[in-house]
């Protein structure tokens, strides 16, 4: 007879072992039933969206009638319709900010919803949205978010009055007088750029409306949380159990994005409402990049007390979050979910925040993976960078000086989390040694010797998980978070055994590629003595079926601090029946069973024990035989909330998430002096997540966290120039990292169990988005000597801190005028025409003839005095598209000068333009002489990109060309040799 | 994100596929490998009422050399030309080239015919036929024309060719003797369009130096073999005349930087390839 220690040892547990992912075979051969596989019912119609080629425009009229008229269409929506049949979204702040699933009156971002057709297809669809004619009033845009709360900028939401929706003020310790007997104050203000990790797959919505029952049946990949449930059964007017929300357990990729599904669920719910038949919608890419979801962009001016030494006794921030054109749930959770740990790893007491959220017409912001981390610690650990610069340290003694001290845990931070366990003197210590840091130091060294660029970075972080649901009621004032508090945060898992004993896990994970079935397979497996191939993990999601809670969902880490322990504790309570079960037949007490190699073993005697299957059987079988009271049947579920998480305190202390795990990185970058690359030589990550439940697991969270953080350093970006347009409508120029610009990192892991979950465990798949894009910037601003660094650090941007002045031009060369990227697209010319000054003006001002001069024009009526409107056909190359035109001359002095001015509009997008035109007598000629600034927008803006300056050259030249042709053409023969002038003289 | 709705022939012949040209009109598009082209049918910038598809037009179809030119039929994928037999020998300068265009996968399905005609000022293998001095043959119903690459690409996405021309070969110039070739580009990650491109070539009197991304078209200059300072006037005055342009990625400034830094190392390595 074996004894209990030896037989402990006999055991093998599978949490902890790192065990390949079940998923991994079906997700990447391409066996996975993803959203759009999923199967529709007979008879099911397509939805196209049309969307807003204007950051800020009101709609003065849609005229849907030619789209309504053509085949296969079965409805065409507006805002007016939705705003009928739905209420507009729920915010979390109390202001007039009203959203509803398409423009209501004005659009105010680039790719914002207008129209939606439903017809047969998408094809289609998309065939009878390009003939909606939307007439928009074009108004001035607030792009920029420091100009967006400058006085007299633009108003986002008119009934609030201002773009900055909401501002609050928090005070911890007393940074008053830690700022007044610091040695030196350090600041520094730093930008963190709009961008997100975009997944493969996007947003899937199939909805069939029920009429007998009055329900919503929903089919897409929602990630949750789900808070967002009922903000969309509000929005459509049931009651939550009327909204049937399912969603498969394959996904494409979700990174906190895919909340953001929540207003075309209620599109697409509406749509099948009116239409009487289901609904499905896929998101394409371009509807993606330009209208899903992006980290909002935040503006930070932090300040630092600081000692001679070293130590840090104050951060003061000034946080300013830009949201984009609306508050959807749960913004403005970046500026909050981090609140608790304001202070980063630091053991710093004193704090003063200002949180101030703002509008912008830019495409609302939503969850992103890092979720407000990336933007805090970006400030933090380049402030540290900087302490260490202007004192003339060590950048890692700096950090080493204020870090919290080993065997203070748990430890309540400044503004409140409670940080639950870690060494973090010891991590850095350890990723030091393993990651040789000496060798990196001795390599830079070596390398600026041969005069290069070589730096290195460090960036130490605490990585949060599993968000508190009251993190966000610190934005409101304490006597109304009093009113309603909230905090906890609830997790579910269900754990069944059926008659013969095969065991199966449902849960609320929604996973989008995590590796949650194999996890989850793990931990029921060592409850119940069973291998995790014995155990099915079905992970698809019905809130009509399965256990949720507010807090369900894939976001915040959550998983294996929250879900995976729901799912212990429903093993642990089917473990329970089944050794009341056993002990019946083994006459031995409970607690003296062990369950082992698939059978129920008495401890102190292991010949006497029963299969694990023929107890649980009984229950379904023999119900009658059960210990009294006992239910038949093996189904457990176990719900899990966290008494950590407790509402907002009187102080404004919040304890925002429940584990928080540590991160510390270094890495050594090469930048080439010629071209401003910068090269990722050397990168170590150290990770205390506490108990790794899987590091395969892990290290896969890390890998993909990594890869993200390298592309928001050097490569991502949603870039909007200054009238709103939006510039990376495609991944030509949202650049992604592929495999070949993302390095292996060195992966360190130590383990400091949680205090505060059962498994020990804490979150792992975000703290590189935190660390590592910083980290990057400080080893960059190391190697160049720089203060100020905004990401992406794009070649084009670092070698402008490196390159001084340019070369002059030759004295004989005109230098062109600089001009930034972002602008308008402006340019000037002149060109000869052979033909008289009065010739020329009179082919301006006749309709007849300046029909022939505009490239592609098919028809041109005078509305007005020298006003015109055209169709016409515009495009360079084989690209082409139809347009509707206003133009207008004015400023007319004849037969000298004229300002043109106007606009155009289609599918492809539209364009405002003013042009002056000059008119000089030159020989037999006229010499004619032009500027022109256009601004473009809409879908040729967003995926055209680098061609647009070309284009919009070529469009000019061939309106010159036409010109020529028209006045002197024939006659003059030369049409050829001005055409190819112009691209020349043009610049 | 969907293209309009369009007829498809798979063209079994030139004849065939010039002749349905000439039927098509304006709105007829030739496809082949599809690389540039279906992007764009799918945010309809192109809506063609017809698409020949000369892919699968077996006579053309080939890498030959004639004439010291090596000629390109335009079914010919950029995969086949990178791994022919005599590119290192005959074409250096490609060889060096064709991994710089997209990735491995679109080089399996674009044409280097294809490249030529879209005519993308960032393109690789049109900045190369101009470096070389090389030329595109042009088929219509009514018979066949030379072009030389200059003549040719007219503007961005633009070329000499007419409406009811196929460009059914291209023929690159074999190399020089004892000349030498480099070729490097900048773009942001590994496969993307160039920001700036750059080809050399240098021979024993006469260096070459073309330049993508930064006009609207590839731009060839050539000097006497300069060094030293003399080279880097020369590069100055090459990039203040391309002026290059601003986009998101980059500044005109940032381009001008790359014609005068990267120029010269492309300069000295093609030097250093001569033989």
């Amino acid at each position: 007879m074996a004894d209990a220690a030896e037989l402990d040892k006999d055991v093998k547990k599978y949490v902890g072992q790192p065990i390949e992912r079940v998923e991994d075979d079906i997700l990447l051969m391409g066996r996975a039933q993803f959203s759009d596989h999923l199967p529709t019912r007979a008879g099911t119609l397509h939805a196209a969206i049309l969307r807003s080629p204007h950051a800020h425009a009101e709609i003065v009229s849609i005229d849907t009638s030619r789209a309504e008229k053509m085949p296969g269409v079965a409805c065409v929506m507006t805002g007016e319709d939705v705003k009928e049949m739905s209420e507009s979204f729920l915010i979390v702040l109390r202001q007039p900010i009203n959203q509803w699933a398409l423009a209501v009156g004005k659009v105010r971002y680039v790719g914002e919803p207008v129209a939606l057709v439903v017809a047969r297809d998408r094809y289609l669809a998309e065939d009878a949205a390009n003939e909606i004619d939307v007439e928009y009033r074009v108004m001035q845009a607030a792009v920029d978010q420091e100009d967006a709360i400058a006085d007299g900028a633009p108003i986002v939401h008119e009934a609030v009055g201002s773009n900055v929706v909401s501002t609050r003020e928090f005070s911890y310790g007393d940074p008053d007088k830690a700022f007044a007997e610091a040695d030196r104050v350090v600041s520094l203000v730093t930008r963190y750029p709009r961008n997100s990790q975009t997944p493969l797959e996007g947003f899937v919505v199939t909805a069939d409306y029920h009429d007998g029952e009055d329900l919503y049946d929903v089919a897409s990949n929602y990630q949750g949380p789900f808070t967002s449930h009922p903000v969309m059964s509000m929005a459509l007017r049931v009651k939550n159990s009327q909204l049937r929300m399912r969603t498969p357990q394959w996904s494409g990729g979700g990174f906190g994005v895919k909340v953001q599904i929540f207003p075309y669920v209620v599109l697409i719910c509406l749509a099948s409402k009116k239409t009487g038949r289901p609904v499905k919608w896929v998101e394409d890419k371009l509807e993606h990049l330009s209208a899903a979801a992006a980290a909002p962009n935040r503006l930070t001016k932090i300040e630092a007390a600081v000692m001679k030494d070293g130590t840090v006794t104050a951060f003061r921030f000034d946080q300013q979050d830009d949201y984009g054109a609306f508050l959807r749930a749960p913004m403005p959770g970046p500026l909050y979910r981090m609140h608790g740990i304001l202070t980063g790893a630091y053991d710093i007491k004193n704090l003063a925040v200002t949180n101030r959220v703002v509008m912008t017409n830019k495409c609302p912001s939503a969850m992103v993976r890092g979720f407000g981390g990336p933007q805090m610690y970006y400030a933090i650990e380049r402030m540290m960078q900087r302490v260490a610069v202007e004192l003339g340290m060590d950048p890692l003694d700096v950090i080493r000086k204020n870090l919290v001290p080993a065997g203070v845990f748990p430890y309540r931070a400044a503004a409140g989390a409670l940080l639950d366990s870690g060494d973090y003197p010891v991590a850095i210590e350890r990723a030091v040694n393993e990651g040789r840091l000496e060798e990196l130091k001795k390599k830079r060294d070596a390398k600026r010797a041969e005069g290069k660029l070589y730096g290195i970075g460090y960036a130490a972080i605490v990585e949060p998980a599993q968000s508190n649901m009251g993190y966000l009621s610190n934005i409101l004032p304490r006597d109304e978070r009093a009113r309603n508090p909230k905090g906890g945060a609830v997790a579910n898992a269900t754990v069944n055994v059926d008659p013969l004993g095969t065991v199966s896990v449902t849960a609320d994970s929604i996973p989008q590629g995590q590796g949650h079935m194999t996890i989850l397979s793990q931990i029921v497996a060592d409850v119940l003595g069973l291998t995790p191939d014995h155990i099915k993990v079905n992970l698809d999601f019905d809130t009509a079926k399965d256990a949720w809670s507010i807090a369900t969902g894939n976001y915040s880490s959550r998983f294996s601090s929250a879900t995976a322990v729901a799912c212990q504790k429903a093993a642990e309570k089917v473990r329970a029946k089944l050794s009341r079960i056993a002990s019946q037949s083994l006459n031995v007490p409970p607690d003296q069973l062990d369950f082992v190699g698939g059978k129920i073993v008495d401890r102190n005697n292991t010949e006497n024990a029963i299969n694990f299957y023929r107890a649980a059987g009984s229950a379904h079988w023999t119900p009658g035989n059960l210990p009294e009271e006992m239910e038949p049947c093996v189904r457990e579920t176990g719900s899990w909330s966290p008494p950590e998480l407790e509402s907002p305190n009187e102080l404004d202390q919040i304890n925002t998430s429940l584990t928080y795990g540590f991160v510390f990185d270094y890495c050594g970058v090469e930048i080439d002096p010629d071209t401003g690359e910068v090269c990722i030589d050397d990168y170590v990550t150290m990770h205390d997540s506490g108990t790794l439940l899987n590091p395969l697991v892990a290290n896969g969270q890390v890998h993909g966290a990594f890869a993200w953080a390298v592309g928001c350093a050097l490569y991502e970006e949603f870039v909007y120039n200054e009238d709103g347009a939006f510039m990376t409508g495609t991944f030509a120029d949202y650049l992604c990292p592929t495999s070949w610009e993302v390095p292996e990192p060195k992966i360190l892991h130590m383990e400091s169990p949680s205090m505060v979950t059962p498994l020990g465990a804490k979150g792992i798949g975000e703290g590189n988005c935190m660390s590592t894009p910083v980290c990057l910037a400080n080893a960059v601003a190391d190697a160049i000597g720089a203060a100020d660094l905004t990401l992406p650090l794009t070649p084009a941007k670092v070698a402008a801190l490196i390159h001084g002045d340019e070369s002059a031009a030759p004295a004989e060369k005109a230098q062109p005028a600089e001009t930034k990227p972002g602008h308008k697209l402006a340019g000037s010319g002149e060109t000869l025409v052979p033909a008289s000054r009065a010739d020329v003006w009179n082919t301006l001002l006749d309709p007849e003839a300046l029909a022939a001069v505009i490239p592609g024009c098919h028809a041109l009526d005078r509305v007005a005095d020298n006003a015109y409107k055209a169709e016409v056909s515009l495009g360079v190359g084989p690209v082409r598209g139809r347009f509707h035109a206003d133009v207008a001359l004015s400023d007319m002095t004849e037969p000298q000068s004229a300002t043109l001015s106007g606009g155009v509009i289609g599918p492809l997008g539209a364009a405002q333009g003013t042009g002056h035109v000059r008119l000089d007598e030159d020989g037999e000629g006229t010499k004619v002489s032009y500027d022109y600034e256009i601004e473009l927008s809409g879908k040729v803006a967003s995926v055209g990109g680098r061609m647009l300056e070309g284009a919009t050259r070529a469009l000019v030249n061939q309106f010159f060309e036409r010109l020529v042709a028209q006045v002197g053409g024939e006659k003059g023969g030369s049409k050829g040799l001005l055409g190819g002038l112009f691209g020349k003289r043009d610049k | 994100m969907k293209p309009i709705s369009f007829d498809y022939l798979k063209a079994g012949s030139t004849e065939e596929a010039v002749a349905a040209l000439a039927d098509g009109g304006d709105d007829a598009r030739i496809i082949a490998g599809g690389m540039s082209l279906v992007p764009m049918l799918n945010f309809r910038l192109v809506e063609p009422s017809i698409l020949i598809d000369i892919s699968k037009i077996a006579g053309n179809n080939y890498i030959r050399e004639d004439g010291g030119m090596v000629e390109v039929g335009c079914a010919t994928r950029q995969a086949q030309l990178e791994k022919w037999d005599g590119l290192a020998e005959k074409l250096p300068l490609l060889a060096a080239a064709i991994p710089f265009i997209g990735h491995y996968q679109t080089r399996a399905r674009g044409t280097v015919c294809g490249s030529l005609s879209h005519a993308d000022p960032s393109s690789e293998l049109p900045l190369s036929l101009a470096t070389l001095g090389g030329e595109v043959v042009l088929t219509s119903k009514s018979g066949q024309r030379r072009l030389s690459a200059d003549a040719f690409q007219t503007g961005m996405l633009s070329t000499a060719k007419r409406a009811d021309e196929i460009v059914t070969a291209a023929r690159y110039p074999v190399r020089e003797k004892g000349a030498g070739y480099a070729f490097t580009e900048m773009a942001q990650r590994r496969g993307d369009f160039a920001i700036v491109a750059l080809a050399g070539v240098a021979t024993g009197s006469k260096i070459r130096l073309g330049i993508g991304g930064v006009a609207d078209r590839p731009t060839v200059r050539e000097w006497d073999v300069l060094d030293g300072s003399a080279l880097d006037d020369a590069l100055n005055e090459f990039a203040w005349d391309l002026g290059g342009y601003d986009d998101i990625h980059a500044t005109a400034r940032y381009r001008r930087e790359l014609v005068r830094r990267l120029g010269k190392r492309v300069i000295e390595e093609a030097k250093s390839c001569r033989s």
